[in-house]
Parts: structure tokens; C-alpha cells; sequence
């Protein structure tokens, strides 16, 4: 993945509005948070392959880390902590958060087909 | 025959001991739960995403298990998720497979002591499998356990494997799971108490490979 450049993002997150999409969602420390420091806490959500459809999108950062949020009839899809993006198979938008030791903890991913696996 | 749900998990768990019955003439067989698809570590620095690490991980699976010299069987479900499916099915299926492959030993995880939620319900799926077959026919089964205090609650475990002496193939089965390895073994580094070199904290911690007999 590359760094989260905001123009071609915003150009590929409008590319999916009001269209039926799959997102995938995420946020994770890892499963052995609280086995590697017994102060830390494990937590960590996903969604993958729920078929949504919004009506305006949105990033917003400062240069580095950025949020994106999704507008939808009922409701919002927010990520916090976005760090890089790609193109994955020429048409899904990979948006991701890495630590500095290059592991994921926040994933926000969109297409037009279910994702694999 | 070695049971764990994730690639990477025979390389730093049982590297050495399967590396020893190899050298014995032992075949040994890996039954692979899941592909690790939502595994954190992206390699270092990163060069998988969410959607290429599971091909990613199949590939160094593949590569760690021809170091190895074992055959490989991938059981196709998804990573974070064999807790929930029904524990009755996962192991039905492992006892057609233990039926096929007739092994006279399997390595698994110590439910409830092994951290991950897929290493306990893997576990225990692979136990409750060997129970499932008639008595007469069952492998023996060693269960490892991987908590922080595991032997203050269970006590001394039954089999102690020192395997530095195959310290190096051990090493090359890790690094063959590259997206995974840095990161874990820096993490190591990370909390040993003298910041000595990687390969010393590495061996502290994957020297010694311990099981313990499971009681029917
Ligand atoms: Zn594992």
C-alpha cells in the first residue's frame, strides 16, 4: 500500500456512491494484546461482505492520518486512523491504518463484488 | 500429525520436534485450520494488505512445510472465526482425516491455555475428534500450551523437547512465513530483558518445545 494521497482517494471513494457496494470494516490490536502486556486490553471488530449504499463520501486528515466517513440512508460508516490506500484487482479501494511496526489496526475497504476469502 | 489453526503456528510452536521425527524417518503430516487472514502483521515494512496476505500466507505455508519436509493440508476455514463454528462438525472432520492418515501422534493446542481464540477451539475440536474414534485406534495426543503462567495452573509439562539442536531449520521454517516473522520476532526482541541480538532472544524463546499428554 501507498500513502493515502486525499485527491485520488476522494475521487475513488466517489466512484462507489450510490452504487451497491461490499465494505469491509475493521479495527483490531491483535489476539495477543493482553499476552504480551497484561495492562492491555484485546478488541477488535469486523464486517466483511456487508452490502451498503451511500449517498455522499468523504475523507478528511491532516497529511498523515485520516478519517473517512460515508453517508448512508440510515445511518453513517466512519474510520478512524487511515494511513494508506491502494487499488486491489483494479477496482477495490483498500484504505488502511498501519502501526509503526507496519501492522494493520484499522481497515476500510470497499467493491463492487463480494471480497474473497 | 500436527493440528493448529494458523500458518506460522507449526514453524514456532513445533518446528524442532517435527524436524526430529523427520530425522527419524517419521512422516508427518500438518492439518492447517485457516490461512491467518486476518492476521495484523503485513511484513516489515509492509507488503501485504487484507486481501493479498491470505495467498501471501498460503505461499510461505507452503514453502515452511517443504523445509520442513511434512505434507500440508489446508482445512479451509476462515482466521478469528473456528470458535463459532459448531465444535461437533470441525470435529467430525478432523476424525475423517485422522481415519485417512492413521498418525500415531498428534500435536495440538491445550484448550483454554493457548492464547488465541482458533488455537483452543482448534484444540479442542482435534481432542474431542480423537475421542470419537474407537479406543484401541486412537494416536496418542500431545497438547501444547502457550499462556504466560501455564504451568503454574497445569503443572510440569509431561514432554520437554530441547530442540536446539535443529535450532536452524526451525529458523528457516519461521522465516519462511516472511510477512509474519519480523514482526513476531521483534516482538521477542522487544521483550527481552537485555537487548541482545535477535537470534539470542529468538532461541531463549524457541529453544525448548513443551506438550503435555493428553488424559482420556
Ligand atoms: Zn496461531
Amino acid at each position: 500500500m501507498n500513502p493515502i494521497e486525499i485527491e485520488s482517494v476522494q475521487q475513488q471513494l466517489e466512484s462507489f456512491i450510490d452504487k451497491d457496494v461490499y465494505v469491509h470494516l475493521e479495527t483490531t490490536n491483535g489476539a495477543y494484546a493482553s499476552h504480551f502486556d497484561e495492562k492491555a486490553y484485546n478488541v477488535g471488530a469486523y464486517i466483511r461482505n456487508a452490502q451498503v449504499k451511500f449517498s455522499q463520501a468523504k475523507i478528511v486528515g491532516n497529511g498523515k492520518s485520516y478519517r473517512v466517513g460515508l453517508k448512508m440512508e440510515f445511518g453513517w460508516i466512519y474510520a478512524e486512523g487511515l494511513t494508506d490506500w491502494t487499488i486491489h484487482e483494479e477496482k477495490q479501494l483498500l484504505l488502511a491504518g498501519h502501526d509503526r511496526e507496519g501492522r494493520l489496526m484499522v481497515s476500510l475497504e470497499l467493491s463492487e463484488v463480494p471480497f474473497r476469502y | 500429525m500436527v493440528i493448529y489453526p494458523h500458518p506460522d503456528d507449526e514453524s514456532f510452536g513445533a518446528a524442532g520436534t517435527i524436524t526430529k521425527f523427520r530425522e527419524e524417518g517419521v512422516p508427518v503430516t500438518y492439518l492447517c485450520g485457516t490461512l491467518g487472514e486476518m492476521g495484523r502483521n503485513m511484513g516489515s515494512p509492509t507488503f501485504a494488505n487484507r486481501e493479498t496476505l491470505p495467498e501471501i500466507r498460503k505461499e510461505e505455508l507452503i514453502n515452511a512445510c517443504e523445509a520442513l519436509d511434512i505434507e500440508l493440508q489446508m482445512l479451509g476455514y476462515r482466521d478469528k472465526t473456528l470458535e463459532f463454528e459448531d465444535r461437533q462438525m470441525v470435529a467430525n472432520h478432523l476424525k475423517g482425516l485422522l481415519e485417512d492418515i492413521n498418525p500415531s501422534l498428534v500435536i495440538t493446542h491445550y484448550p483454554e491455555h493457548a492464547v488465541h481464540p482458533d488455537h483452543n477451539a482448534l484444540g479442542a475440536a482435534a481432542i474431542e475428534a480423537v475421542r470419537l474414534m474407537d479406543e484401541d485406534k486412537r494416536p496418542v495426543v500431545w497438547v501444547q500450551a502457550i499462556t504466560n503462567n501455564y504451568d503454574e495452573e497445569l503443572g510440569k509439562p509431561d514432554v520437554r523437547n530441547d530442540v536446539t539442536a535443529y535450532f536452524d531449520q526451525k529458523m528457516k521454517a519461521i522465516v519462511a512465513h516472511k510477512s509474519q516473522a519480523d514482526g513476531i520476532l521483534g516482538k521477542f526482541r522487544e521483550n527481552s530483558e537485555i537487548t541482545a541480538d535477535i537470534e539470542e532472544a529468538a532461541k531463549q524463546r524457541l529453544g525448548t518445545e513443551q506438550f503435555y499428554i493428553w488424559n482420556y
